[in-house]
């Protein structure tokens, strides 16, 4: 536990001083990129590791909180309300994917939400008059939450770096309390939660609301990084990278979906730097993930480390 | 009048091809329980495969049906190969399968767009079926009647597979209880590269036969997927009719959609599904929930 905490501090202190000693916007801003896609990885995990409920249409609530910053900022509205107005359209969103989709689990899940994520990437295509179709929607500035100037890479790597810490927490708390706990018992054994007397639907509507919670605000710190949205970000390629992140670094677990986030934007800025051919990488590191480590690099390092420990010791620490 | 009629023409060609692509999807998806995410990269396979053939590529040039009985052929063996050396190694894990496949996809669809670029290719319809047919005032293209037909008797054909042959009732028991049908002495997961292959060579066989409607272009394969997804939700899973029926639906909500609202098309398809899912979530003609 000693060790842990140890950790926990100095990936604090890291995480703090991170623009003093990581030279370059660049870097800073794949840093920030970093931690909102970890806030979208872990909106993911809470339904996909914790529940059992994989959605490949999360890109698209993804997508819908940053066209409605965009499209309300646009048409004249401040940035609380456009941060408002972007919560509420990304929570209502995830309601009626929820109510859809759990009328079905595991596989038939998987299905509802690819076909519900991609008639919206469909409408953010097609629906020109409001989301300008393929040329997307651009905005201009960033706002100035409490006064403070977040135009510059470290101003938002800071902001960034507040809600990731209050997101990592929030999860934290989530899962120990009675709802992640129940949410695990029905992923594990529905019937035994149901016989049980627990309301096992409400419980996943319940998370399905706190995971597009995470979401929608990963939405909006991710249009106002790019400053752009167009329907690739719908599309069904983000959906998978986001799932890549959750399954890559251990889903069901907290740091998984962080390391996973940290991985594929990394791979994916350095790689693009010099390859054209990001998404056959994508598909092939996601083949070679399924079938070479299905849980992740988290629990499959922390199995290989248990394990050299043991083989020394005899015995399990 | 002229307007609905060619509306509605139009529709049922595209309901037929909807059918090509999504019997197999559903057939796949009864018998191994997984939605195939390749199954629009099939066709998009298919669809290139199929312009390069009678494009003529070294000299070689082939008649528009033996390129797609090629393309279909080629295809299938592809969609065997990813059943047998990829599908197969994750035995039972459904979820690994489904994520496998979506990675195929995506390396598909990058594939195609190294080999073949990403200006959409225009094919030629058959000669054979180049002319237009006159009724009255409305004019149909002969090519989009030949679809309809060509899509009625695959539908015949797969009936007849599945209702009257022992392969047919073979697959049939697996969809309805894969263990018990291992209990009596079916190999299921030989059935399993069958059906998949079929599959995979029917939406090819598709992706080429829609490509002088469609043209091919990088992106087809996303623009499928869903509509396949929906016609199974729609239908039901595992279900020839099921597939039929929703194929139909969902061709004439997609047409009319698109000719009255454009920029919605894509949205209507959900209402649907909606009710489907509310009213009837294994789907119309579905024997079990996914």
């Amino acid at each position: 536990m000693i060790r842990r905490d140890v950790a926990l501090l100095l990936a604090a202190v890291a995480l703090v001083t991170l623009p003093y000693w990581m030279s370059g916007i660049y870097y800073i801003n794949v840093a920030s990129q970093i931690l909102f896609f970890a806030v979208f990885a872990l909106g993911l995990n809470i339904i996909a590791g914790y529940g059992g409920l994989v959605s490949l249409g999360h890109a698209a609530l993804f997508g819908i909180s940053a066209y409605v910053v965009g499209y309300l900022l646009q048409h004249g509205a401040g940035h609380a309300i456009a941060i408002l107005g972007a919560l509420l359209a990304g929570l209502a969103a995830m309601a009626v994917y929820a109510a859809l989709a759990l009328r079905a689990t595991g596989i038939g899940f998987i299905m509802i939400t690819l076909a519900l994520g991609e008639i919206l990437w469909g409408l953010a295509y097609r629906w020109i008059s409001v989301t300008n179709g393929d040329n997307g929607i651009n905005l201009h500035g960033r706002p100035q939450p409490f006064g403070f100037d977040i135009n510059s890479a470290s101003g938002f790597y800071y902001a960034t770096l507040i809600v990731f810490v209050a997101a990592v927490a929030a999860v934290a708390v989530f899962v120990r309390s009675p709802l992640g706990a129940a949410l695990m018992g029905t992923r594990d054994q529905p019937r035994r939660m149901n016989a049980l007397g627990y309301h096992v639907w409400a419980i996943r509507f319940w998370a399905c609301m706190f995971s597009g919670l995470l979401t929608s605000i990963a939405g909006i710190l991710f249009v106002y990084y790019t400053q752009f949205i167009s329907p690739q970000t719908l599309a069904l390629t983000s959906s998978a990278e986001v799932l890549l992140m959750v399954i890559a670094g251990g889903a069901g677990t907290l740091l998984g979906p962080i390391v996973g986030a940290g991985l594929v934007v990394v791979v994916k800025s350095v790689v693009s730097g010099f390859i054209e051919r990001w998404n056959f990488l994508l598909g092939a590191i996601f083949v070679a993930i399924v079938i070479l480590m299905p849980e992740g690099l988290v629990p499959g390092t922390a199995r290989l480390w248990r394990r050299a420990w043991q083989g020394k010791d005899g015995a399990p620490p | 009048m002229t307007f609905w009629l060619v509306l509605t023409v139009n529709s049922i060609t595209f309901g037929g091809l909807l059918f090509l692509l999504s019997a197999g999807f559903s057939l796949i998806f009864g018998l191994m329980r997984i939605p195939n995410l390749t199954h629009g990269s099939l066709f998009m396979l298919g669809a290139y495969f199929g312009a390069t053939f009678i494009g003529g590529y070294l000299a070689l040039r082939f008649d528009f049906w033996v390129a797609a009985l090629l393309a279909a052929l080629s295809v299938a063996v592809f969609g065997a190969l990813i059943e047998r050396f990829l599908l197969r190694q994750l035995p039972g894990q459904q979820m690994a399968q489904v994520l496998v496949t979506l990675g195929i996809s995506f390396m598909v669809a990058d594939f195609c767009l190294l080999a073949w670029g990403g200006d959409p290719i225009n094919v030629a319809t058959p000669s054979a079926l180049a002319g237009f047919v006159r009724a009255g005032p409305a004019v149909f293209p002969l090519y989009r009647l030949g679809v309809i037909a060509i899509a009625a008797v695959i539908a015949a054909a797969l009936w007849l597979l599945l209702d009257r042959t022992r392969l047919g009732a073979m697959i049939r028991a697996g969809v309805d209880d894969p263990d018990m049908a291992r209990v009596v002495g079916i190999r299921v997961s030989q059935l399993f590269t069958i059906v998949f292959a079929l599959g995979a060579g029917l939406a090819a066989f598709a992706g080429v036969v829609g490509a002088p409607i469609l043209s091919v272009y990088p992106g087809l394969d996303q623009d499928m997927l869903p509509l396949a997804l929906v016609v199974v939700i729609l239908g039901g899973s595992g279900s020839l009719l099921g597939s039929f029926v929703g194929s139909i639906i969902v061709g004439f909500i997609y047409n009319f959609g698109q000719a009255l609202f454009p920029e919605l098309a894509y949205f209507v398809l959900f209402l649907p599904m909606l009710l489907v899912l509310i009213l009837r979530p294994q789907g119309l003609f579905g024997r079990f929930v996914p």
